[in-house]
């Protein structure tokens, strides 16, 4: 089959065209298949309620009927705002999204830049989103917008630290920043001799995944690190005075951001792409690939919609007090384990 | 039992047979207070076994506060607030404006101002009510205010909580809290006239909507009593 | 002028009008951030003026009124009968509990005793009560610290306690089942029953909130060490209820100055004290009340007299003369009545000493120095009713 493609060598600019088509239409949908599964589903179900009904068969179009909802609405810009900055900031947010998804790999042929520094470029491009965040709320001319934009910022910034730390250990581990390079890593490793399994980084960097998982939650500001969008204080933080089309790029910018970093954190640490069993190199990776990608992906974004549902949130100080006291400690003190047994071993 | 006024006692029995009951501890809770406030104790009523209330002249409505809570060691303050003794000028409001406008009844004549418990001389007074959670133990107090210029002290220094109903007490009744720091509205907005606890003040929804007034029901089966007066549909 | 600079002169000059009808004045330093009259996190519309230095708050001013109904006017022209109508919608999540005082000054005045089954059953209608206000507060303190979940917890299991207390008096909300002598009607067949398994319901919702939220450490760090009452402060602010208990204070008016007409005497159950006096206390207490209150019910439900439901009242009630003041410890606090009557259909002067009012008016004190959030959480652990505080 691989002949048959690689006949087909579209030219550059083509294929490249092709990719950020693709890109674009993954974004939305992923935040869609996200948003009905873990915040409609599995939300209700945890509360002990039905969730949307209403909208197709067992209320599955919700979404988008509230996309639809969204896009229909009046574009208002508050008076006294900064209309350029104010209108640009959801854009921002979305750029890093999108910008996430193209080193994302679903097989090893199978993304759209194969980039030699993979994961760098991606922890590089998530911060992006912070100059949204402070856009929006600076822009926004609403004293509560400026307190919890501000208070995103130091967040967000705060607990990137964590993440690239968390993840240095994967690095260190698997001998390359690729991304395709981490998954065949895991899948040529072995635990202890026995190759049967590989060698997923989540046995050996259990630290680093439970550091990297709780990065992740405060990157999505979800609680228990959600102080920027507290519902019940702030009501709705930095977003609270967009509507319409510029709210739902947030909503879709966040919920696509969670696709995507549980995508990451299924390749750095769960194997990515590669099962078990089948041979990296085989061409089953082209359906298979995707499909066990997807599957890990869910799991993950279990994990991170549950302890969303269930703690109550940090309060700003405890917040930064947890990244800088705990989470930054423990990842240097995993980077350097993970470096001493990487030379003993 | 001792009472000092014309105050009535809801609890004179009805067999003279049965002894009078007495309430010692409440007494020596009136007499320490007379010790301490001499003649400014001015009334007092003990309901035995139940409740006591003590009438202060104005002047002595802190000296009385920092009785009651140094010297009876009444330090839970429980509210803070203010009778108007003046029977209402329209009646109980119940009789419906249309039988008084159509059949052209006579307005009401209001009948003489009589105080409650304690006594008191005037319209307007204010009164509290403190307890002692170690004794298990409340008292009223009450002090009478002139109606030219119904003023106090405030109870603040004393006690903290005093500030809101001192508030609401102003706002509803027009008194004047000697000493308090921020006396504005709490409930009615800022620009609002009048007293609206007052008897004077009228209730404005009865004004707007006629109440329904006597209804025409069946006499109940076994005997009929006087008219009922309790008119369903009351819509406020 | 364009149409969009007139649009901001105009606004300008609303904002600069809305300003001036405020009637507190402050000096600007700082930042004046308003919390509520909308907002989640208030119990109703209270509207909190906070002048914040950063995210700490120099000084949180409560204006309250927004829901003001006159209650104190409206039952001079009520009724003794048609007061409890009026009453009940006063702390509404436990209404029942609202009539309880007043009919038991009523009852002062006029020497009357209500039968012993309805004193009993007026005590279990009161527990439930109880239960269905705390058990809001459980489902609610997690809505407001974040954890979503809690709150439907506690909406589902609340609908046990509501139901049986629709069954008995025909409201689920709003009862008007307390008469003057008694109850207006007797309980329906297997209502025991029902409430027993209520009770057990409501015991496993008691554990469940002890795991996810009590002992939540996120929750506790949230709530130790914020928002301490000392106790001379509670009690020369008129604190009561859990808020007065979570100060070290060990009083209960259920135990300690009972009014005659309820039977907390016949129970054998506990006081729950907290010696620390900050949020966590008052929550942790307010949770072991709910369970305390389930295991009252338990013992009265199997105690309960037979005979007749309503003393011998005329049709027509004209209390006597007098004055009375009654104070139950209600849901939220210490609730009285002081009845002013001057032998007519009507109260002379109904003076409603509500809990809340109390419990809010220390939130200045409480709130200096403390940060934003902390606010939203000493709000949460006072626990007020808007209707409380405004009746």
């Amino acid at each position: 089959m691989s002949v048959v493609l690689a006949s087909l060598t579209p030219a550059y600019w083509q294929s490249t065209l092709l990719k950020l088509v693709v890109a674009a239409i993954l974004v939305p949908t992923t935040a869609l298949i996200l948003g009905i599964v873990f915040l409609f589903k599995v939300m209700s179900w945890m509360q002990s309620r039905k969730g949307p009904q209403e909208a197709g068969p067992r209320g599955l179009l919700q979404l988008l009927a509230d996309g639809a909802k969204f896009v229909q609405k009046e574009d208002l810009v508050p008076d006294k705002a900064d209309r350029f900055v104010f209108k640009a900031a959801p854009l921002v947010v979305l750029m890093s999204t999108l910008l996430l998804y193209t080193v994302l790999p679903a097989s090893e042929h199978l993304v759209i830049a194969n980039l030699d520094v993979g994961i760098f470029f991606a922890l590089a491009v998530s911060s992006l989103s912070v100059i949204g965040v402070l856009m929006a709320g600076w822009g926004s001319a609403n004293k509560y917008s400026l307190m919890g934009g501000l208070r995103a910022g130091g967040q967000l910034i705060a607990y990137e630290l964590p993440m690239v730390l968390a993840v240095v250990g994967v690095v260190i581990q698997a001998g390359t920043l690729s991304l395709n390079g981490i998954v065949l890593a895991q899948a040529n490793g072995s635990i202890f001799g026995f190759s049967g399994l590989g060698n997923p980084f989540v046995l050996t960097q259990f630290i680093g995944f439970f550091i990297f998982l709780a990065a992740v939650q405060a990157e999505l500001t979800q609680p228990p690190f959600d102080m920027p969008v507290a519902e019940s204080e702030l009501v709705g933080g930095y977003q609270v005075e967009y509507s319409g089309f510029r709210f739902l790029t947030f909503f879709l910018a966040e919920f696509a951001t969670a696709f995507a970093f549980a995508g990451i954190a299924a390749t750095l640490f769960l194997g990515g792409w590669w099962f078990p069993g089948v041979d990296p190199s085989s061409n089953a990776y082209w359906v298979l690939g995707p499909v066990v990608l997807f599957t890990k992906i869910m799991i993950v974004s279990f994990i991170i919609f549950w302890v969303r549902f269930t703690y109550p949130r940090f309060r700003e100080d405890q917040l930064q007090a947890f990244a800088w006291k705990w989470l930054i400690p423990l990842a240097l003190v995993n980077i350097l384990l993970t470096a001493v047994l990487k030379v003993a071993f | 039992m001792s009472s000092a006024d014309a105050g009535t006692q809801a609890e004179t029995t009805e067999a003279e047979a049965e002894p009078i009951p007495t309430d010692e501890r409440r007494e020596a809770l009136v007499e320490s207070l007379r010790a301490e406030l001499g003649d400014d104790l001015v009334g007092s009523h003990i309901r035995p076994g139940d409740d006591v209330w003590v009438r202060v002249s104005r002047d002595a409505w802190r000296a009385a506060g920092d009785a009651v809570k140094h010297k009876l060691g009444c330090t839970y303050f429980d509210f803070l607030s203010a009778i108007d003794w003046l029977p209402s000028p329209f009646g109980r409001d119940m009789d419906s404006q249309e039988d008084l406008v159509v059949h052209g009844a006579e307005p009401k004549e209001p009948a003489p101002m009589v105080a409650g418990y304690a006594g008191g001389d005037t319209r307007l007074q204010v009164f509290a009510r403190v307890s002692s959670l170690e004794h298990r133990v409340g008292v009223t107090l009450k002090a009478d205010l002139p109606d030219a210029e119904p003023s106090i002290d405030s109870w603040i220094p004393l006690y903290a909580g005093a500030n809101w109903h001192e508030r609401e007490t102003w706002e509803m009744f027009g008194i004047t809290f000697v000493g308090h720091p921020h006396l504005i509205h709490l409930y009615l907005p800022g620009d609002f006239e009048g007293y609206p606890l007052r008897k004077d003040f009228p209730l404005l929804a009865r004004r707007v909507k006629p109440w329904p007034g006597i209804v025409d029901v069946e006499a109940m089966p076994g005997g009929g009593d006087d008219e009922s007066d309790e008119g369903e549909g009351a819509s406020e | 002028m364009t149409a969009i600079s007139d649009r901001q002169h105009l606004s300008e000059l609303a904002a600069r009008a809305a300003d001036n009808r405020l009637n507190v004045d402050f000096e600007s330093e700082g930042m004046t951030l308003n919390i509520g009259p909308q907002h989640p996190a208030t119990h109703g519309t209270l509207r909190i003026v906070a002048k914040l230095d950063g995210e700490q708050v120099v000084s949180a001013e409560p204006v309250a009124g927004y829901m003001h109904r006159g209650y104190e006017k409206l039952t001079e022209v009520r009724t003794y009968p048609q007061v409890t109508t009026l009453v009940n919608r006063i702390d509404w999540l436990g209404s029942f509990a609202n009539e309880v005082p007043f009919i038991l000054a009523a009852e002062k005045l006029m020497e009357i005793e209500a039968p012993p089954r309805a004193q009993h059953i007026r005590t279990i209608l009161f527990e439930l009560s109880r239960i269905a206000n705390i058990s809001l507060f459980l489902g609610d303190l997690g809505i407001q610290l974040g954890g979503l979940s809690v709150g439907f917890y506690a909406f589902r299991d609340r609908e046990f306690v509501l139901n049986q207390i629709e069954a008995a008096t025909g409201g689920r909300f709003h009862p008007n089942f307390d008469r003057i002598g008694g109850l207006k009607d007797d309980l329906p067949k297997g209502w025991i029953a029902e409430t027993h398994t209520a009770m057990d319901k409501l015991r496993a919702f008691c554990d469940e909130v002890e795991d996810i939220l009590i002992g939540n450490e996120i929750f506790q760090k949230r709530t130790r060490g914020v928002g301490i009452i000392p106790p001379e402060i509670a009690k020369s602010y008129g604190l009561s209820g859990p808020n007065l208990r979570g100060s070290g204070i060990d009083w209960d008016l259920r135990r300690d100055m009972c009014p005659p007409g309820l039977v907390y005497d016949k129970v054998d159950w506990k006081v729950w004290t907290h010696p620390d006096g900050d949020s966590f206390a008052r929550s942790w207490i307010r949770l072991q009340e709910t369970r305390e209150a389930t295991k009252i019910v338990d013992q009265l439900l199997d105690s309960i007299p037979s005979g007749p439901i309503m003393a011998k009242v005329p049709r027509i009630i004209k209390v006597p003369e007098g004055e009375a003041w009654v104070a139950t410890e209600n849901p939220l606090g210490e609730m009285g009545y002081y009845v002013v009557s001057k032998g007519d259909l009507v109260p002379f002067r109904v003076k409603i000493r509500s809990a809340s009012f109390n419990n809010v008016s220390v939130v200045p004190w409480v709130c200096r120095g403390v940060y934003v959030p902390d606010v939203i959480t000493i709000l949460a652990s006072l626990y007020f009713i808007l209707g409380d505080i405004d009746r």
